[in-house]
């Protein structure tokens, strides 16, 4: 367990999405995308059906052991109720089957992998969660708290987040590699940057009008701004 | 530097992480290679932080983050050796900490054993209250129990030759059921484990009183007195867990709720750790021991007696050497 909480950092102003900044020791910033109330809800549902099914099969087999098949099978029942999730989660690198259905996965506050206690904190007050009827106090929680947090999230210190899958590497649109006008802040490049690697999502009425905007500081008619800008980012990025 | 010409000089060396990255999470990482891993590691984040102080691409950065991401979760999975920490936690850490929350403790112990006792004696005294608490089909099954003239005791002595896996499976199940919900409806401002220790004690209290009190108290006592030294601590010490997180919520100190919520679930998650290893403990004599008629009376209060002792000495007294332990 960590021994403070690491205060999400965000250098400037608040980020208008739900994503979640931790500074780590090695002096960067892990960017983490808590997962809202509906998959979290689904990758629930999976894992129960999937004990379920489990414990119809166990009983069907271990019922023809007579006493000591139900012996045995009690004590696969506790174990299946209160240490399912503790289980997969510690072993499984945050991940019940349900969350790795759905690409989550549960940290610490700081973004290490979640550990046996606080793995077991979050999985033992589900049952305060779950009160007083399917999962009431626990989606109020959720909703109302900037990383969904249930209760068991709270007190344990774990967030459940997204597995991102690699981006792909983002086409730049033909054009000549230009040198910008004047001198660029690196804010001021990364959004020239990615207007450019976001061409291929906007309309092109949008991206004109985006364009625009920018004719005046760029000195060209509104009509060449694009062009230009596209060609400032190919300048950025390449040989110019 | 450009980026493309940044991009085209590392590239080789993070396409080799992701791969690595991709061995260590499906567990199949080649232990040669991942001597190199933490040098890699750092070397990645060194280069996000210059792609992020040059300004280059949303996609670079992204991509960068992502890997150094996937890097974080393996450099910092928990590797401690867990048997070691275990059993340096059961002889000196759990005794200690028990002792550290005394307020709890004491405040949770005396609710139940409080309610316990003195229901026992109010059903010893007005044999009618029993009814008031369990109703009268449960209390016939009760008393079938311990009848003095059963051959063998306990919560499956109708069956005849009960299963010891059987009950061993029920007790487990149920007893370290009870301790998780006194422990975890803590969080409702402590009411919840109020409940629960107040409603086992009313309930065992009123049972043991009305067993006494027709004559039963041969075959129950010496029934419950073994296992009850580890089944009613830990349901006491699960109680002091739940009012301990509940307490963070009433009275946060300096911190904030949820701050103070986070800290004393850390301590009272280790507190249920023990709770866990009683129980344990207990399911393994009440199956094993308890419910055995070889042993005389005598010899199963003396063994009792014993236990009761063991667990006192164990949660006053263990631990409380100057050094740590080897």
């Amino acid at each position: 367990m960590p021994l403070s909480a690491p205060t999400p950092v965000h250098p400037g102003p608040q980020p208008l999405d739900t994503r979640y900044q931790v500074e780590t020791p090695e002096g960067i910033d892990l960017v983490l995308r808590p997962a809202g109330l509906v998959p979290r809800a689904l990758a629930f549902a999976i894992d129960l059906l999937i004990r379920g099914l489990f414990l119809l099969a166990v009983y069907v087999v271990l019922g023809m052991l007579g006493q000591f098949g139900m012996g045995l099978a009690t004590i696969l029942l506790f174990l299946v109720t209160w240490w399912y999730m503790v289980l997969f989660e510690v072993l499984n690198q945050g991940r019940s089957p349900g969350k790795q259905w759905l690409g989550l996965r549960v940290v610490h506050d700081d973004g290490t992998p979640v550990g046996w206690a606080a793995s077991l904190t979050r999985n033992l007050l589900r049952f305060v969660d779950i009160l007083p009827f399917a999962y009431t106090l626990g989606i109020i929680s959720c909703l109302n708290h900037r990383a969904f947090k249930r209760l068991g999230d709270i007190a344990a210190g774990t967030l459940v987040v997204y597995r991102d899958s690699a981006p792909e590497a983002p086409l730049l649109p033909p054009a000549e590699a230009l040198r910008p006008p004047f001198a660029l802040s690196r804010v001021e490049q990364r959004a020239l940057m990615g207007f450019a690697e976001r061409a291929g999502q906007l309309s092109a009425a949008r991206r004109s009008e985006l364009a625009g905007i920018l004719a005046e500081p760029l000195q060209v008619a509104p009509e060449h701004a694009e062009h230009q800008i596209h060609g400032i980012a190919r300048g950025l990025l390449g040989p110019a | 530097m450009k980026q493309s010409l940044y991009e085209s000089q590392h590239q080789a060396e993070w396409q080799a992480f992701a791969e690595q990255l991709d061995a260590l999470e499906r567990g199949k990482a080649d232990s040669q290679q991942s001597r190199r891993f933490a040098a890699d590691y750092r070397r990645l984040c060194q280069h996000l932080a210059l792609a992020d102080a040059r300004g280059y691409s949303n996609h670079l950065v992204e991509r960068l983050q992502q890997l150094a991401l996937r890097g974080h979760q393996q450099f910092y999975r928990h590797r401690s050796p867990l048997g070691a920490q275990l059993i340096g936690f059961l002889l000196v850490g759990f005794p200690r900490l028990v002792r550290a929350e005394w307020r709890c403790v004491a405040a949770a112990s005396l609710l139940f054993f409080g309610s316990l006792i003195s229901m026992g004696v109010l059903t010893y005294l007005f044999p009618d209250l029993i009814y008031s608490m369990v109703d009268p089909e449960q209390v016939a099954s009760m008393e079938r129990m311990y009848d003095p003239d059963a051959r063998r005791l306990g919560r499956f002595s109708e069956r005849g030759s009960g299963d010891d896996w059987m009950m061993f499976g029920f007790y487990i199940m149920n007893n370290i059921g009870i301790a998780f919900q006194t422990f975890a409806s803590g969080l409702l401002l402590g009411l919840g484990s109020l409940f629960f220790l107040l409603f086992n004690g009313l309930m065992i209290g009123a049972v043991a009183g009305h067993l006494t009190q027709i004559g039963y108290s041969e075959t129950f006592w010496s029934f419950v007195i073994g296992h009850g030294a580890f089944e009613l601590t830990a349901i006491a010490l699960a109680g002091a867990a739940g009012f301990k997180l509940g307490w963070a919520l009433l009275a946060p100190g300096r911190h904030t709720r949820g701050e103070a919520l986070r800290l004393a679930g850390a301590q009272s998650i280790r507190l249920v750790g023990g709770v866990i290893a009683f129980l344990l403990l207990a399911a393994f004599i009440e199956a094993y021991w308890s419910s055995m008629t070889f042993a005389t009376p005598t010899i199963k209060y003396l063994v009792g007696a014993t236990l009761w002792l063991l667990v006192l000495a164990y949660l006053l007294l263990a631990g409380r050497g100057g050094h740590a332990p080897d």
